[in-house]
């Protein structure tokens, strides 16, 4: 059968890798060799070596943007988990309404960043002008007014996967540690965090990379004001690219340090909790 | 109080037992409270709606007020948003640009993900790896070069960015579409093939109906990203001719000297709107396809 198929191979491999090739191969090797050149085109590449990188390095704003987005990233992953974890333990308990809660908390995901940010903003500006201040003007403001705004968005579809996690469990497990004498935390402890480990792998997961990767809620957000100080790493790329004039070459070695680093840290962090997984 | 009451599993015709509840003082302050949250969880969507309809300088003034005498203007500012920011067109755009890409990443991911399944050897496992490596890449990374390639081979409309969709959406698609053919019986499709199918008649006639609730996941996931994308098509298109929904928001807020309070809060409520309404109809396979979705990635 193998072999019969194998001949097919124009039909069902071609349109998807000639669009693979265009969207993501030819872009992501050019990137990393233009990360090497001084460039403002494509076309007029000239090969300078890893001066971008030097470059890259000195300009301040980036630094401090991966400061930033670091504390951002450390901040939501324990608050969305968290929030998300214990809103799903206590929807799949028997109390009234609880379809209609999951589907008000998930909505906000499906609404992009780019709208949810200028949402926010009305509602941060109408409050923060009582007190004759604003998130663009607020480093500190700025930074919460993002990690509430994140939360609002996330906590919904994480709680999605906490729940599916917690109907996964067999029930007897809980049975048997009730019938031992394991009182409600315990059984919390023992019981259910450990095997929902597969759960919380898939969302400290996700909620890292998000947190790395956020770009439309920075930018409609706060726009990295004041004075690129809110500027996360996405934003800060962004910005080096076409911000300034002369810049595309730094940018790019930016980008490369930026991908080396998203890659890195999704692998170290799913080394962690899958070490922690338990076979059911 | 917990009473024991017996119900019979038509099934297997053996009793079953069951605790069943009785609404309890904590499991009704449960609900008051979830009440209470939920309210506060989409009150900012009713502040934009309600402000929607106030005249663009009480908005900044009184955003927390509802609209009285002075600052009620009916639907002026959805008027502004259709007729001076081309909101309509925008519309149809999104709406063209998500539903091409989709139907191309469905059909033509599928069809690589089970050769690549079905077909072992050295070529289709670097497919499948460069595919994994492809989820984490984050879009700054390719931004600018992307933006090259999609000019110069002319792919600036709406007809060609679903190209560039179909190669960047590829890797959650074929990764997902893999983890569903691995779990399909090898015997339905050999049957098949006995029968005399070409593998493309295997695929289309046997297949195909198999996956169909993976077709569905993957579908929501990939709608939901393209939907809301911003910096892709910001970058892609030639926007002085086409922008997605995003794009006019930001342009809105961004681009212009003065900027209209109003016409922005109508817009982002015509933003809103049709995706809650989607969301509403389909939830059922909404949540499914993000659990499933979460749990293959």
């Amino acid at each position: 059968m193998e072999k019969t198929i194998k001949r097919y191979w124009p039909v069902f491999l071609i349109p998807t890798m000639a669009a693979f090739l265009i969207g993501f191969i030819v872009p992501f090797a050019e990137g990393i060799y233009l990360s090497f050149c001084k460039f403002t085109t494509i076309r007029d590449a000239e090969f300078v070596g890893f001066q971008n990188y030097i470059d890259a390095f000195k300009d301040s704003t980036f630094p401090d943007a991966f400061k930033f987005t670091t504390l951002f990233a450390i901040v939501t992953l324990v608050l969305i988990n968290v929030l998300a974890f214990l809103v799903a333990l206590a929807l799949t308990q028997k109390i009234k309404g609880t379809n209609i809660f999951r589907t008000v908390f998930f909505m906000p995901n499906l609404i992009g960043g780019i709208v949810l940010g200028y949402v926010w903003q009305l509602i941060f500006d109408a409050i923060f002008s009582k007190f004759d201040t604003a998130l663009k003007l607020n480093e500190v403001l700025g930074f919460w007014g993002l990690v509430i705004l994140v939360c609002w968005q996330q906590i919904g579809y994480m709680m999605i996967v906490y729940i599916a996690g917690l109907q996964a469990i067999p029930e007897d497990i809980q049975e048997a540690a009730m019938i031992d004498g394991a009182n409600r935390t315990q059984r919390l402890f023992r019981v259910t965090i450990p095997n929902m480990m597969p759960s919380i792998t898939i969302c400290t997961f996700l909620t890292i990379t998000n947190s790395f990767k956020l770009f439309d809620q920075n930018l409609a957000l706060t726009g990295g004001e004041p004075l690129h100080k809110t500027e996360m790493l996405a934003l800060n790329i962004y910005e080096t690219f076409y911000g300034r004039v002369g810049y595309e070459g730094v940018g790019q070695a930016k980008a490369v340090v930026f991908f080396i680093l998203v890659v890195a840290i999704g692998l170290i962090q799913l080394k962690i909790t899958r070490s922690k997984e338990v076979q059911q | 109080m917990a009473k024991i009451q017996k119900t019979v599993n038509t099934a297997d015709k053996k009793p079953v037992y069951r605790v069943k509840e009785k609404p309890t003082a904590k499991g009704i302050l449960a609900t008051l409270f979830f009440t209470i949250i939920s309210i506060i969880f989409v009150s900012p969507i009713i502040i934009v709606i309600i402000n929607s309809l106030k005249a663009k300088t009480f908005i900044s003034l009184e955003t927390f007020e509802l609209p009285n005498e002075h600052s009620y203007i009916g639907l002026d500012n959805y008027k502004t948003a259709i007729t001076q920011y081309d909101f309509i067109k925008a519309v149809g755009w999104t709406v063209v640009i998500t539903v091409l890409s989709v139907a191309a990443i469905l059909l033509f991911c599928s069809m690589t993900a089970w050769y690549i399944t079905r077909v072992k050897n050295i070529a289709t496992k670097i497919i499948y790896l460069l595919c994994v490596f492809s989820m984490v890449i984050p879009f700054q990374m390719v931004m600018f070069t992307l933006a090259g390639t999609a000019d110069a081979l002319h792919l600036n409309t709406p007809w060609g960015i679903v190209i560039v969709y179909l190669g960047f959406g590829t890797g959650l698609a074929v990764f997902m579409f893999c983890g569903f053919i691995k779990s399909i019986p090898l015997e339905v499709e050999e049957a098949a093939m006995i029968d005399g199918c070409t593998p493309l008649k295997t695929f289309f006639r046997v297949v195909i109906p198999i996956m169909k609730p993976t077709y569905i996941s993957v579908g929501i996931l990939e709608a939901m990203w393209i939907w809301n994308d911003f910096l892709l098509p910001y970058l892609v298109l030639d926007i002085k001719k086409y922008k997605t929904i995003s794009i006019v928001v930001q342009y809105m807020k961004g681009s212009y000297g003065r900027v209209d309070m109003g016409a922005i809060m109508a817009c982002l409520v015509m933003a809103i709107i049709p995706v809650v309404v989607f969301y509403l109809c389909a939830q059922k396979y909404i949540i499914k396809g993000v659990a499933a979705g979460a749990v293959k990635g």
